[in-house]
């Protein structure tokens, strides 16, 4: 049974230090969300809020709309799996995976079938009798999952669990924990400071700064839509131009910027005569592009296999990233000349600053 | 290069004497055990014999005082190992302030001397009607071992890491499931290693039993007051099977030490 | 506090308190309490108690001060038991230089355990062997008598004999705080006083003792305090000219009948030992956390 978490308004100071304030959002049922924040932004603090190892100092945790004041880590309907995995050393992987059930008082027989079930599940049949010390990073990984899972929590969650591995297999549990979840409908809330995790697996993502909630959306929405300026920079690579807005009209802003005026989407908080910045996407600065056009020297040029990156620097000194697919080339300026860019004004958004 | 190599060589000189001094005596003491002289002594060497040790087993005061001691060690270890390790644990989970003042409290038995341990446990217990014995030497020798034990299962404590408690509360088990489960097992080295250091200092304590023994009289004092009554080689063939037993214990104590890492 | 019940629930935590408490409560605080308290009152015999005579003060430690036979015990108890330490630490010394900065792996390993063997076996016994060694037709005046280096033997037990076995008994306290603060000197400090040009002594004057201050610190107070309060060395080696201050305590308590004046001289050990290890703990700047490992 899935369950869905509501945080109202809740805050935690320690000590004089403010880890996080006023957050309030509501995870749906069966919903695989993501909390996506740099370190020290209080994502951990809030799930450790969830997960009742520390009480919020304001505001509530409701759990499958039940308020869940005064209960602790071990009444909540919740499973965590650690940064460190945390696995228990001296345990084989089945009592490992069976101790949230010998902690329910469940039988030995009983506890031994459903271990085995879930070693079937994350492909480790056969490694029961196994210490944790003996399996390779992925299957340590799948193991506290498994763990997790045999309380049949109604919330899982995760506390960037991925860091510790590489690349390739971290991609690969990506997609694994991505189908798990699919698989087992149980709520999943995902802490990770890399974006493109956050991006790849989450059905929503609630973006994080200094304790505060920066915006909740879709990964396609917080991409194309960033709501602040801190999520516009923190969420996928981008070009920032500030200047002041000069007109607003039909969903669209122009903006008078050092290198002349630009347009793009009119964002949050972008008013008239307000200082604002542009944000272009990196995909839409398109080399020799009509439209918004812009001048920069070229630094560097990073052929990255499906696409080159294109390093360099506008005529104000602002920092220019911009990527050309492979497949177009033979348009991409070399280092060391000065090119022209534009891009499409539904693929820039302007927000206010501040 | 020359004065190198004759302070090098003053140097090994010195560490053959330094071993010499470190050795001599307990070599010369075991050798006494199986000379014929009724003092202990090597020299003059009166022939080989191993009537003393036969001797030593039919001491019937000596197997009385074995008995005694064993008896103190078992019940101290039985005291000082949770009361330790609750130490080792309260103290962890104190904050900073409190926690340098109970840390000063908590190693203070180690800085009193041994006889100022016997001799205030003693007088606080005749107010309560006590005299020596068992239960004083028990006590008192528990008082400053329990401190060894609280930095044994202190120093173990420090490698251990508490998002394993956090897992196991997270999975709905309970505090005392935690500690049972988790905790204790991760304890154990440093526990069974604590049991020997503590079984080791019992037997081995003089200075404060001597104050509280009342009218019993466990090994260490046995041995003392044979040296001062009446001293034969009986007490060296003792002494080295002691030797023996300690060396053996020791060695284990090490292994199972290195195992608590 | 709050952390604890957190972390084990109330039923542990109140076990773990209530054993911890029972403990620095019952086995440290209240005898030592009790002994204040014995000190301070006048030997009276039981029907006197709690009558006129029973009040608190200074007698029993001013007896101390006023008989010179004790008092001059006690000094020499203070500075034989600094003598101890020192000719410790004057013997440790090079041999932890070398284990710590010199010796091979395996030279370190094998030196180590035939030095900690001896101290895993009983005091009372390396007191006995002394006593055989040092035995007036024992083995040291024969070797010296037969080598011609002595024409008589000589009567060890006294002072000389307290001191070899006390500095015997406690080379493991000197050595391994010494070793452990050795240990951490980088051997870089030393090549390079050495590339300057220093002597071997300004090397160890200058760098080595500087940076293993904490440890000789450490080595001296327990030393001191182990001597200071040691019974069976004195009581086994020493001569009616060489007696110890813990031997006129227990005087006091099993000869003398008089277990307040007893009372009273314990403390004023106890509050000797303590003076000595903040004082040197503060002298040399040393954490009382680092002494205790």
């Amino acid at each position: 049974m899935s369950h869905s978490v509501e945080l109202a308004g809740i805050g935690m100071t320690f000590g004089t230090t403010r880890a996080v304030s006023d957050v309030s959002f509501r995870v749906e049922a069966g919903e695989f969300f993501s909390i996506l924040g740099p370190s020290g932004c209080g994502k951990t603090t809030i799930l450790r809020m969830i997960a009742g190892f520390i009480d919020p100092t304001e505001g509530r945790v409701l759990i499958g709309d039940r308020d869940m004041k005064g209960l602790g880590p071990n009444q909540r309907p919740t499973a965590m799996i650690f940064q460190s995995l945390a696995l228990f050393p001296l345990m084989s992987v089945r009592d490992n995976i069976a101790f949230g059930l010998e902690a329910r008082g469940v039988g030995r027989a009983e506890r031994r079938a459903k271990a085995d079930d879930l070693l079937r599940l994350i492909a480790l049949e056969g490694y029961g009798d196994r210490m944790p010390g003996e399996l390779s990073g992925g299957q340590r990984q799948r193991v506290a999952i498994a763990r997790a899972l045999a309380v049949e929590p109604g919330v899982l969650l995760l506390d960037e669990p991925l860091s510790a591995l590489d690349l390739k297999l971290r991609q690969r549990m990506r997609a694994e924990l991505r189908a798990l979840q699919k698989r087992t409908g149980v709520t999943f809330i995902y802490i990770t400071h890399d974006q493109s995790e956050a991006l790849a697996m989450s059905d929503r993502v609630a973006v994080m700064s200094s304790g505060f909630l920066q915006q909740v959306a879709c990964p396609r929405e917080l991409y194309d839509n960033p709501a602040t300026p801190f999520v516009a920079r923190f969420v996928g690579e981008t070009n920032a131009l500030a200047g002041r807005i000069t007109a607003l009209e039909g969903g669209l802003a122009q903006i008078q910027t050092a290198l002349g005026p630009l347009t793009g989407r009119a964002g949050q908080g972008a008013g008239v005569g307000q200082a604002g910045t542009i944000y272009i996407r990196p995909e839409a600065l398109i080399p020799g592009h009509g439209t918004n056009a812009l001048g920069a020297d070229i630094e560097r040029v990073d052929f990255e296999g499906a696409f080159a990156l294109v390093h360099g620097r506008f005529a104000d000194g602002a920092a220019l990233a911009a990527s050309v697919p492979s497949t177009r080339l033979a348009d991409a300026p070399l280092p060391g000349q000065r090119a022209a860019f534009g891009f499409a004004p539904e693929h820039a958004v302007v927000l206010g600053d501040g | 290069m020359r004065a190198d190599r004759i302070f090098n060589a003053m140097f090994w000189l010195y560490l053959f004497v330094f071993m010499t001094y470190l050795f001599a005596p307990l070599i010369i003491m075991g050798a006494a055990a199986f000379n014929e002289s009724r003092f202990p002594t090597v020299i003059p060497w009166q022939g080989m014999t191993t009537d003393w040790f036969r001797a030593m087993w039919a001491d019937a005061a000596m197997w009385r005082s074995l008995g005694t001691s064993i008896l103190v060690a078992v019940c101290v270890v039985v005291i000082v190992v949770p009361v330790g390790t609750a130490a080792a644990l309260v103290l962890t989970s104190l904050h900073a302030r409190a926690r340098s003042f109970a840390y000063a409290l908590m190693v203070s038995p180690l800085l009193t001397p041994g006889v100022v341990i016997g001799i205030s446990t003693l007088i606080l217990w005749r107010q309560l009607g006590v005299g020596g014995g068992i239960f004083l030497i028990v006590l008192a020798q528990s008082t400053f071992i329990i401190c060894y034990v609280m930095l044994m299962v202190m120093a173990r404590l420090q490698r251990f890491d508490r998002t394993q408690e956090e897992a196991a509360l997270g999975l709905g088990a309970s505090p005392v499931m935690v500690f049972r489960r988790v905790l204790l097992p991760f304890l154990r080295p440093a526990l069974l290693a604590s049991s020997g250091l503590a079984v080791l200092q019992s037997v081995e304590n003089y200075n404060t039993t001597l104050f509280v023994r009342g009218f019993e009289t466990p090994l260490t004092v046995f041995i003392a007051t044979k040296v001062r009554t009446g001293l034969t080689p009986a007490v060296n063939a003792l002494a080295l099977v002691i030797i023996v037993a300690t060396v053996i214990g020791a060695i284990a104590y090490e292994v199972a030490r290195r195992r608590a890492g | 506090m709050g952390d604890l019940k957190n972390r084990f629930g109330t039923g542990l935590s109140t076990i773990f308190l209530a054993l911890v408490f029972f403990w620095l409560a019952g086995m440290v605080l209240a005898p030592n309490l009790m002994m204040i308290d014995y000190a301070l009152r006048p030997n009276l015999p039981p029907a006197a108690l709690g009558g006129p005579d029973d009040t608190y003060s200074l007698a029993n430690i001013l007896y101390l001060a006023n008989e010179p036979t004790h008092r001059a015990i006690f000094f020499k108890t203070i500075w034989a038991s600094g003598l101890v330490a020192l000719v410790t630490f004057l013997v440790c010394y090079p041999i932890a230089f070398w284990l710590a900065q010199r010796a091979t792996t395996g030279q370190l390993a094998i030196a180590m355990m035939l030095i900690i063997i001896p101290f895993f076996i009983n005091e009372v016994l390396r007191t006995l062997a002394w006593f055989i060694i040092l035995a007036y037709r024992g083995p040291l005046n024969a070797v010296l008598t037969n080598t011609g280096l002595i024409d008589a033997p000589i009567r060890w037990q006294g002072d000389g004999g307290v001191l070899a076995a006390m500095v015997y008994a406690y080379i493991l306290f000197m050595l391994l705080p010494i070793y452990n603060a050795i240990e951490s000197l980088e051997k870089a400090q030393i090549e390079a006083a050495r590339d300057l040009g220093a002597s071997r002594w300004r090397i160890h004057t200058r760098v080595v003792i500087p940076h293993a201050k904490a440890g000789i610190a450490t080595g001296f107070v327990f030393t001191f305090m182990l001597a200071a309060g040691s019974y069976i060395a004195p009581a086994l080696l020493g001569s009616p000219g060489s007696r110890w201050f813990t031997e006129i305590i227990y005087n006091w308590f099993f000869e003398g009948g008089d277990w307040n004046r007893g009372a009273a001289y314990a403390l004023v050990l106890l509050v000797l030992c303590l003076a000595v290890v903040l004082i040197t703990l503060r002298l040399f700047r040393v954490n009382l956390t680092d002494v205790a490992k």
